[in-house]
């Protein structure tokens, strides 16, 4: 079970804790030649200590941009944050100064990416990279600071650290680097790791020890972990709640036990309908209908609605309640789920 | 080679007693400081022929230039009759005579100091020019990159050897060894510039930056940690090389008249001299040019090692 965060009341082992992350309808828009394209539309979501929440959805869905928002790297121009509040141990980043800001990235929140390759700078040594945390932000010396470094490589399980703190990050394997990236991001036992589609680089193996291990350090060090990503064998592997994105919007949340079984939003079900299952084997998949949306050009009322199978318009749909007029506001279905849908209670069949 | 395939290598070489270097990566174990990018190029130019060949160069055509009096075998260049004019290369004189009848020899070791103060001083005020407001344009873009680039393009518009001619003719500075350099660097820092603010661009939009961003590092952290030492491996090179365009140009400013002035000694002046008695005696083009050529040579040689020193995936 969660712990009591996302406004879920449930019976957590744990017991409530306050949110140490908070983010509160946030909205970014990115100016482009061609228009205005609205990448995240009001999303809130909190995450407690030890809690692991997913943010699940596809590409283009903002899960990735409401991320950088807020690890503060975005690119702004062209992307511009145009409403919300990002509550860290109850102080605004989005109103904070630049330099406190960088105080609470590293040590406050932290964040793990996609492509380790790419995210490790290639002139300096895995080693140096990792002890460069402790550098920038504690003044550690140089000696301590490879001390601290093969310690880490140990904790994320690099083999034989003390030999390879000097290697470069073209010589490690793509699950290693990762493993990097983790050490990195752990070193100043933050308080939030975010996690942005941290296995999608990887083969199915080496996902399952990454993940093995994010857990792990989270058991360890009670960190809250945001996960994103478009797997939803991870999501249903690790995560305690799990929050769906479409259109920049979260369409659903709940616990992932709950959303997984019986979902509670037409696209969700899409989603989980979508699923290759060994028994219907030599079956085809059934994927969703048409194309994801364009984000300059959301289409009005509820943005799933024409690629929905159960959307109702015209004479079919009572009054405030018509798939392409009336926006779904994010309500509580039942006890503990969430959903954007005008009829949740039919999807869900309650 | 994964690391599985590491580690069971590494296994079977302790069981077999033997060492392939394939399994256990390159370490200093005796070092527990932390290595930093230059002591790590460091270790990696020194196992670099390429770099002693243009090391060994180098120093001793700046030995040459600290103490010419060794290398002339004590002979004056200024010690001249005419009575030996342009004679050939002996075993007595290595170098033969020039037109004033002075010991060649003794004139192109002289030559060196001018010619390498000139190269060295002018593509340092280059490096510190380009590589300065390279990265400031870079790293900040907009309103700052626009002007900057800009007054760029403006010392573009003057090729390097007009506008020396410019400053030099305006006796602004003089016509010294520093005034030279100086003027050629005025107009010479532009590519370099161009350079550091290309690369500074691509490196800024890179996945590590963002992740130093994300990790709480410092806009100085990120610009002296990240993107410059990611920035200067191609303008190191240009470097190099450009020390050697820097002393032709210093020739040819003097042949125009506005370079160094005689009785000062340099390749540029021999050369441009030399030229002229091409068919009677062709020793007098061949060796400050050998000796020119040369010097260029060993500053490539360095910057070619240095910058596959400075970039980790360029080593074996």
């Amino acid at each position: 079970m969660s712990t009591a965060s996302m406004s879920v009341p449930s019976g957590s082992a744990r017991g409530a804790s306050a949110p140490v992350l908070e983010v509160q309808d946030l909205r970014v828009q990115f100016r482009t030649g061609s228009g205005l394209v609205n990448a995240v539309n009001g999303v809130s979501y909190t995450v407690s200590e030890g809690e692991t929440v997913a943010i699940l959805g596809e590409s283009g869905s903002g899960k990735s941009v409401s991320a950088q928002a807020i690890m503060g790297i975005l690119d702004m121009p062209p992307a511009e944050i145009t409403s919300g509040r990002i509550m860290f141990e109850g102080r605004d980043l989005l109103t904070a100064s630049a330099e406190e800001q960088r105080k609470v990235r590293g040590p406050g929140i932290s964040m793990i990416f996609q492509d380790a390759l790419s995210s490790l700078n290639p002139v300096y040594s895995v080693g140096f990279q990792i002890g460069e945390m402790f550098r920038a932000h504690r003044g550690t010396s140089r000696k301590d600071a490879k001390k601290l470094a093969i310690e880490l490589m140990d904790r994320v399980r690099i083999p034989a650290a003390a030999q390879r703190v000097d290697d470069y990050p073209h010589q490690f394997s793509g699950g290693m680097r990762q493993r990097v990236m983790i050490a990195m991001a752990i070193a100043l036992d933050p308080r939030i790791l975010i996690a942005d589609e941290p296995t999608t680089a990887l083969d199915v193996t080496v996902q399952a020890q990454v993940m093995d291990l994010l857990k792990d350090l989270q058991r360890d060090t009670g960190m809250g972990l945001v996960l994103i990503t478009h797997d939803l064998g991870v999501v249903n592997e690790v995560a305690d709640n799990v929050a769906v994105m479409y259109a920049g919007r979260i369409v659903e949340r709940g616990t992932v036990d709950d959303v997984f079984g019986n979902p509670a939003h037409p696209y969700t079900e899409g989603l989980m309908a979508s699923i290759p299952m060994l028994e219907a084997k030599g079956g085809r998949l059934q994927p969703i209908g048409g194309q994801p949306p364009n984000l300059s050009s959301i289409p009005s009322g509820c943005p799933f609605h024409p690629r929905c199978p159960k959307r109702r318009l015209g004479a079919d749909a009572p009054p405030g309640r018509h798939c392409a007029e009336d926006v779904p506001p994010l309500r509580l279905v039942v006890p503990g789920r969430e959903a954007a849908c005008h009829y949740s209670e039919e999807v869900l069949g309650v | 080679m994964s690391d599985q395939q590491q580690a069971d290598l590494r296994k079977d070489e302790v069981e077999a007693g033997t060492t392939t270097g394939l399994a256990s990566p390159s370490v200093d174990p005796a070092s527990d400081r932390q290595n930093s990018l230059w002591s790590d190029a460091w270790k990696q130019l020194r196992r670099n022929v390429l770099f002693w060949i243009g090391a060994v160069l180098g120093l001793l055509f700046l030995l040459m230039a600290l103490f010419p009096g060794v290398f002339s075998r004590g002979v004056d260049p200024r010690d001249c009759s005419l009575s030996r004019s342009g004679q050939a290369p002996s075993s007595e004189h290595w170098f033969g005579f020039d037109q004033q009848g002075c010991d060649y020899l003794a004139n192109v070791v002289h030559g060196a100091r001018n010619s390498l103060i000139i190269g060295l001083l002018a593509v340092v005020v280059i490096l510190l020019m380009g590589v300065v407001v390279g990265a400031l344009s870079g790293f900040f873009g907009g309103w700052i990159d626009s002007l900057l680039s800009r007054v760029a393009d403006i010392f573009y518009a003057l090729p390097l050897i007009l506008g020396a001619l410019v400053v030099l003719r305006s006796g602004f500075l003089g016509r010294g060894v520093v005034a030279v350099a100086i003027a050629l660097a005025a107009f010479g820092w532009m590519t370099a510039m161009r350079l550091v603010r290309s690369q500074v661009i691509a490196v800024k939009s890179s996945d590590y930056v963002a992740a130093a961003r994300a990790m709480g590092a410092s806009n100085g952290r990120i610009l002296v940690r990240h993107i410059l030492p990611n920035a200067v491996a191609p303008v190191l090179v240009y470097a190099t090389i450009t020390i050697g365009v820097l002393i032709a140009a210093e020739a040819t400013l003097t042949f125009l008249g506005v370079g160094l002035q005689r009785p000062a000694i340099s390749w540029g002046l021999q050369i441009d001299a030399g030229q002229r008695l091409l068919r009677i005696a062709p020793h007098l083009v061949l060796f400050p040019s050998l000796i020119l050529t040369m010097t260029v040579m060993a500053f490539v040689m360095m910057g070619d090692a240095l910058r596959d020193a400075l970039d980790p995936r360029q080593r074996s």
